[in-house]
């Protein structure tokens, strides 16, 4: 009887074209995640076990770390330009278009308004350093002195005109700062009738 | 002239399994990573602020308020009622599912039997001293997600019951 004979099939696959496809995903992978801008108020966040993650466009982002140092920051570029604006004219500090330019560029920032042609000087780098920047003057009024109170009301403005929607507004603020300091942040959002903001949180295991 | 016999010719091969491998192993890094980054958001709505008339307030039920009072070192201090003649309390508890959550689902259980309207829960309130946190803020708000109580607001602390916290020693740096 003839034997039959069974092909060795070999075992190798040939996997250029899954390294084709696997390199592409993470090209991919690598372009859309967003390098870190390095802060100038580095905050460690209180956990939570909410889920909802924060929204990427519309948001005025305040921090509060360090003491009660207040920094404020907008995500949307374009209306940063148009929030230093208003600024400028409640203040009667002229800012040229460069400064502008650069300032649109700048994350989130925590000088008096006075200083802060003396920031947009600085460079990228310079300005990032810890201990740099004192954090926006805040109080309980609504006359001048309160500038993040402007501040807010400013970029609020300047969403709207934009996009024609209100501007989300969310806390950041340190674990271990005291609610004093929290508190005060919140009262000025209540004065401009916000109610609404959320506050920022990282994700804390089940086991709470 | 002698000759080689290499024995026909042979593709050169590389094996990709390794680089395929570390290639999938970037990959999930990455996406892992850009997912949790992101930080979270934890929405918080404030009670009105009624500049002209501070004093218009709405009058519930004793039995069915309930007040925690946050005070230094990561304790609560809670009580039912008002707080000169609690109904319940007042009763030192830390954060946690130890801590003050059982105290919750049980009132959150029981006010509504009291009452005898599923509409008229318990409604929590919350007053942060100046010696708490921000971490304690974000701890009970986030208690009140877990337990699903549907009312319960942010307050302002007064005087006595600042005094009630420094009797039971929770108002220190």
């Amino acid at each position: 009887m003839p034997r039959v004979k069974v092909k060795r099939a070999s075992t190798t696959i040939d996997m250029t074209a899954m390294c084709d496809v696997s390199f592409l995903l993470l090209t991919f992978f690598i372009l859309t995640a967003t390098a870190r801008q390095p802060e100038p108020l580095q905050v460690d966040t209180p956990a939570s076990a909410t889920q909802v993650k924060v929204p990427d466009d519309d948001l005025g982002l305040i921090t509060i770390g360090n003491g009660g140092k207040v920094f404020f920051g907008v995500v949307n570029r374009n209306a940063r330009g148009r929030m230093l604006e208003l600024m400028s004219e409640k203040y009667s500090i002229p800012f040229t278009p460069e400064e502008k330019a650069e300032f649109s560029m700048m994350e989130t920032f925590g000088v008096p308004m006075g200083n802060l042609k003396q920031l947009i000087g600085l460079g990228p780098n310079d300005r990032v350093k810890e201990g740099l920047q004192p954090g926006i003057p805040v109080d309980s009024t609504e006359a001048l002195s309160n500038e993040l109170f402007h501040w807010i009301y400013s970029a609020r403005v300047a969403t709207k005109e934009q996009k024609d929607v209100e501007m989300r507004i969310s806390i950041k603020g340190d674990a271990n700062e005291k609610y004093p300091e929290i508190k005060k942040v919140i009262d000025v959002l209540q004065s401009q009738k916000v109610n609404k903001f959320s506050l920022i949180t990282s994700l804390r295991g089940s086991d709470f | 002239m002698a000759e080689l016999n290499t024995g026909g010719k042979q593709q050169p091969r590389v094996d990709l399994t390794a680089m395929v491998d570390l290639a999938f192993l970037l990959i999930t890094f990455f996406m892992l990573t850009t997912s949790i980054n992101k930080p979270n958001a934890m929405d918080v709505a404030m009670p009105d602020k009624n500049k002209d008339d501070p004093e218009d307030r709405l009058e519930v039920a004793d039995n069915r308020t309930m007040t925690l009072l946050l005070g230094s070192g990561n304790k609560i201090e809670w009580y039912v009622g008002e707080y000169s003649n609690p109904l319940e309390g007042p009763e030192i508890v830390d954060y946690g599912k130890e801590g003050i959550r059982p105290v919750l689902l049980r009132k959150l259980k029981e006010v509504p039997q009291l009452t005898g309207d599923p509409e008229k829960g318990l409604i929590v309130v919350i007053r942060p001293s100046d010696k708490s946190t921000h971490r304690n803020l974000v701890d009970i708000l986030d208690e009140m997600n877990i337990v699903q109580a549907r009312q319960y607001m942010i307050g302002t602390i007064s005087e006595p019951e600042i005094e009630v916290l420094k009797r039971d020693n929770l108002y220190n740096d």
